[in-house]
């Protein structure tokens, strides 16, 4: 027992030191919580909050400044970025589509690969492949807009003239609405909420615009039916046309209420 | 047998109550649609798409924090598992050795190293059941999406893990049925399926995870369109397949180890000291074999998820992860440390040793000079007000690619010259009796200052005098060097000391109380590790389930501090030991016998 009631203690005293020091030894850095989406009204905005914008992209949400710092030289530091992008553009080595400042920061944002700077590239490359990820994708996934406020702010960090225009037609959906409402009690409240019938035969609605939805259930299984309300682009149903049907509903919907309007559709045979 | 059972139908239970509403599960069309991928029939099916959540979409249960339910109950989950995945690998090992060389300790202590995993291993089988059903709890979406990509390999994972069972209970309960000649034979077999089960069944789950941080088989638009086995084989699958199974190893050994140390405490006679003694001086070796190529393994891993995407691997080793690496110098700097102090301290048993005691100073010098440099590479510590003065989390020298030079060539001597400590407990007791015993001599140490001396100028070059982006190509000339001579300095010692003589007979028992602390403090340390080695790995997908892909947008998204990651790590840790503590004193309470004077009717005689 003596040995027992020793052992166990040494272990506590260890893992109590462990604990300490993670505690106490090392700083204790708070992690930038998750991005989170910001509500933009480009149409009100002026040319100075949209840079500032762009500022907070750079820093923030698109990760720039994780490879993009004087740290470790990992990527060109961008401050130079327009001086960079006339040289880039007169390289026979370029091979992507810009032709002047702004659309060459916008292209390596979207094809980091259409030209990669020299020592750069991924490993084994023999600079061919940029490391740089797709910023509007993935696990960046930045707006339009967002890159083009970006764009705005590195013309003005290199003290160039703001070639970049705000969007204004890309409003984005207003979130806020989105996520305060009650979820739709049943899977016939939302499709009317949604007016999916507005296109479609479906729910006792004469929609002509859609494929007709009452026997759905027997040609599409769940995920199939999930995939082309969250995506409706990703295959066309036949005889009909891309993009009539509202890509967003995934923004739109409760995660249940997807799921219910899945089951339902399902259900009809 | 019950408790195997119990564990069982957990996990049966689990796997069919998982939500009725798989899409392949039910779908009333022809075809499963996953399996598929994107098909080409009229009523063919598409992918996968990950759904978007808010966080409404995660229960809330009676206040529980559903993180860290699923964190602790899966770190306690890969704790068991690592152990009862690796004991029957050096067991599989330990019987061959005995088989081969017809000494029956080996078989015996092989025979009481998987006693100690059977009790483990059914609450590996509970544990796992605890987890999926916490995360059906508390994560519903989430598991529906992988288990919707996975649904096939689940079947796979039952069926493996009834084999591992069978073989692992005939194993244990045939052992000594299995003996001899050609049953011997049979048995080694039985030990073989059972780690074959093992291993494939620990593939699949480490396909799982890894898939959530490298998906693979996902289009453009982020919906999943593979097959089972693209998601499978993503880009982290190998390397965390590499790196667990030698982890696993080490941190078996360092369990076992500590059983060992606590039976050689508790012993009361001469042979009971020096049975135990033996078996904590087995364990800590296997513990040491498996440590040294692990650094290599993490680094290997590492790299590949800088491979895989360079965010991620800045994540890791650059943001506010970079002091957890500070922490894990320290554990593994404790680990080696103690790995070292018991091996001399076994020195005591042999007469023979007084000759090497001197040196010991100098090996214990640099291994914590090494230490010290890995521990602070080229910064203090900083406090959180120095911390804002600087601005931000990224002290000027610790931009990580810039540091790991330093840090490499660090650990490389730390493996060295651990590798020397064993080398001369080794030879410790013995006089090599070869003709070339000089030579030998010689070569082994011109190996080893040839191989230092190569890992410094490596270090220095690439650290100091090179771009940066060239900083890290140091570590893998260091690596080989360090295998190079590691090998070829155990194959001439090994051909040096065949036919060696004895200075005295080794005496078994003969080593100080301390030492045994050594190996506890080796188990001790080894678990803490693993369990924040878990919080990174899970860490770096930051807010996602699966990156890129499926984003977590619960409440507890956030990624937490060290401190609150490493008080998980410590609860979890304690809940740990009070189970190995259960699952030690269940493997020996089957011998304790107790007779209830006048309780039994009497017998007629
Ligand atoms: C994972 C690291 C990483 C991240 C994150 C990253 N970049 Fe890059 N970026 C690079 C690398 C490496 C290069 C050089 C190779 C190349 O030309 O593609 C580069 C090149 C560029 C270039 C071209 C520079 C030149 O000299 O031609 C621009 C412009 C750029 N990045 C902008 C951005 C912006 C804006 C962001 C944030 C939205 C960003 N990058 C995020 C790594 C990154
Ligand atoms: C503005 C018109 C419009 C609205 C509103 C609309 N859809 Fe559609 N939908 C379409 C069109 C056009 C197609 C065919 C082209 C395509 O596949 O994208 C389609 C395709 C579909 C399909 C695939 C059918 C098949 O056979 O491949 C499903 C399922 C569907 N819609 C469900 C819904 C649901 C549920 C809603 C309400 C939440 C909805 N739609 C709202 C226009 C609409």
């Amino acid at each position: 027992m003596r040995n027992f009631a020793a052992v166990l203690l040494f272990s506590l005293v260890t893992i109590g030191f462990f604990t300490w020091f993670s505690n106490f030894g090392i700083p204790q850095v708070d992690p930038a919580p998750p991005p989170k989406e910001e509500k933009l009204d480009l149409g009100a905005m002026t040319m100075e909050q949209f840079t500032a914008l762009g500022e907070r992209v750079y820093k923030g949400k698109g990760t720039c400044t994780l490879c993009h710092s004087a740290l470790g030289g990992r990527a060109p530091l961008l401050q130079e970025a327009g001086a960079i992008s006339k040289e880039r553009l007169a390289d026979e080595r370029y091979k992507g589509e810009a032709e002047d400042m702004a659309g060459y920061l916008y292209e390596s944002m979207v094809k980091p690969s259409a030209f990669v700077v020299e020592g750069f590239g991924k490993a084994g490359s023999s600079d061919t492949v940029s490391p740089m990820p797709d910023v509007s994708g993935g696990s960046v996934g930045l707006s339009d807009a967002e890159m083009k406020s970006v764009v705005a702010y590195l013309q003005k960090l290199g003290g160039y003239e703001i070639t970049v225009e705000i969007p204004k037609d890309a409003v984005p959906e207003t979130e806020e609405e989105a996520t305060s409402r009650a979820p739709f009690k049943t899977a016939e409240a939302a499709i009317a909420e949604f007016a999916c019938g507005a296109c479609h035969k479906v729910a006792g609605e004469e929609g002509e615009v859609g494929p007709d939805l009452r026997k759905i259930g027997r040609l599409r299984d769940r995920s199939y039916l999930r995939r082309s309300i969250l995506d409706p682009n990703a295959e066309i149903s036949k005889g009909f046309e891309k993009d009539q049907m509202p890509a967003d509903y995934g923004e739109q919907m409760y995660a249940k209420e997807l799921e219910m309007i899945v089951e339902y559709l399902a259900a009809l045979k | 047998m019950a408790r195997l059972l119990g564990g069982l139908l957990l996990v049966v239970l689990a796997v069919t109550l998982l939500p009725g509403d798989w899409p392949a599960v039910d779908s009333g069309l022809t075809q499963s649609a996953f399996a598929q991928g994107a098909a080409k029939t009229e009523t063919a099916t598409a992918g996968i798409a990950a759904p978007k959540l808010t966080p409404d979409d995660y229960p809330r249960i009676a206040g529980v924090n559903g993180r860290i339910v699923v964190w602790l109950v899966a770190q306690l989950h890969l704790w068991f598992a690592a152990f009862v995945l690796a004991v029957p690998i050096f067991v599989f090992i330990i019987e061959a050795i005995g088989m081969s060389t017809r000494d029956k300790r080996y078989d015996d202590m092989a025979y009481e190293f998987i006693k100690i995993s059977i009790a483990a291993y059914s609450l590996t089988a509970i544990l796992g059941g605890f987890l999926v059903f916490s995360l059906i709890i508390f994560y519903p979406h989430v598991i529906q999406y992988l288990g919707a990509i996975f649904k096939d390999t689940m079947f796979y994972y039952a069926l493996l893990f009834f084999l591992e069972s069978a073989a692992l209970y005939l194993y244990y309960y045939g052992w000594q049925w299995l003996q001899g000649g050609f049953r011997k034979w049979v048995h080694l077999t039985l030990g073989l399926v059972l780690n074959a089960a093992g291993t494939m069944l620990m593939f699949l789950a480490n396909g799982w995870l890894t898939f959530m941080m490298s998906p693979a088989g996902i289009d453009p638009g982020g919906i999943f369109t593979g097959d089972v086995w693209t998601a499978l084989h993503n880009h982290l699958w190998n390397p965390i397949n590499i790196h667990r199974m030698v982890a696993n190893v080490a941190y078996g050994g360092s369990i076992v180890g500590a059983y060992a140390a606590f039976k050689f405490l508790a012993a009361t006679r001469a042979e009971e000291r020096a049975h135990y003694d033996w078996m904590g001086y087995t364990a800590n070796f296997i513990a040491i074999s498996a440590l040294l190529p692990l650094p290599f393994a993490g680094y290997y891993l590492a790299a590949e998820i800088y491979a895989y995407s360079q965010q991620m691997g800045i994540t890791l080793m650059g943001g506010i992860f970079a002091w957890l690496f500070i922490i894990q110098a320290v554990l593994i700097g404790t680990l080696f440390l103690s790995a070292n102090y018991y091996l001399w301290c076994g020195m005591a048993r042999s007469e023979g040793a007084a000759r090497y005691n001197r040196y010991i100073k100098y090996l214990a010098f640099v291994i914590v000079a090494a230490f010290l440099v890995w521990f602070t590479p080229h910064t203090l510590v900083l406090t959180n007000e120095e911390l804002k003065a600087l601005g931000g989390p990224y002290h000027k020298y610790l931009g990580p690619l810039g540091i790991m030079p330093a840090k490499n060539t660090a650990v490389n001597v730390m493996i060295l010259f651990t590798a020397l400590s064993f080398l001369i407990y080794r030879r410790a007791n013995r006089i090599a009796m070869v003709g070339w015993a000089k030579a030998g001599n010689a070569v082994q140490v011109a190996l080893f200052s040839a191989g230092i001396a190569n890992i410094f100028f490596l270090g220095i070059y690439h650290g100091y005098f090179t771009n940066t982006v060239y900083k890290v190509a140091s570590s893998i000339p260091q690596v080989i060097t360090t295998l190079v001579v590691i090998a070829a300095s155990i194959v001439i010692d090994a051909m040096m000391y065949r036919g060696a003589k004895e200075v005295a007979p080794l005496r078994w028992g003969r080593v100080p109380e301390r030492a045994q602390y050594a190996l506890f403090l080796l188990a001790v340390a080894f678990t803490w590790l693993m369990g924040l080695m878990g919080y990174i790995r899970s860490g770096i997908r930051q807010h996602w389930h699966v990156v890129g892909v499926f984003r977590d947008n619960s409440p507890d998204a956030f990624t937490p501090t060290l401190g609150y990651a490493a008080n998980v790590v410590s609860v979890g840790t304690i809940i740990f030991m009070a189970m190995v503590i259960f699952v030690f004193w269940l493997s020996q309470v089957s011998a304790v016998k107790t007779t209830p004077a006048g309780f039994w009717k009497e017998q007629a005689s």
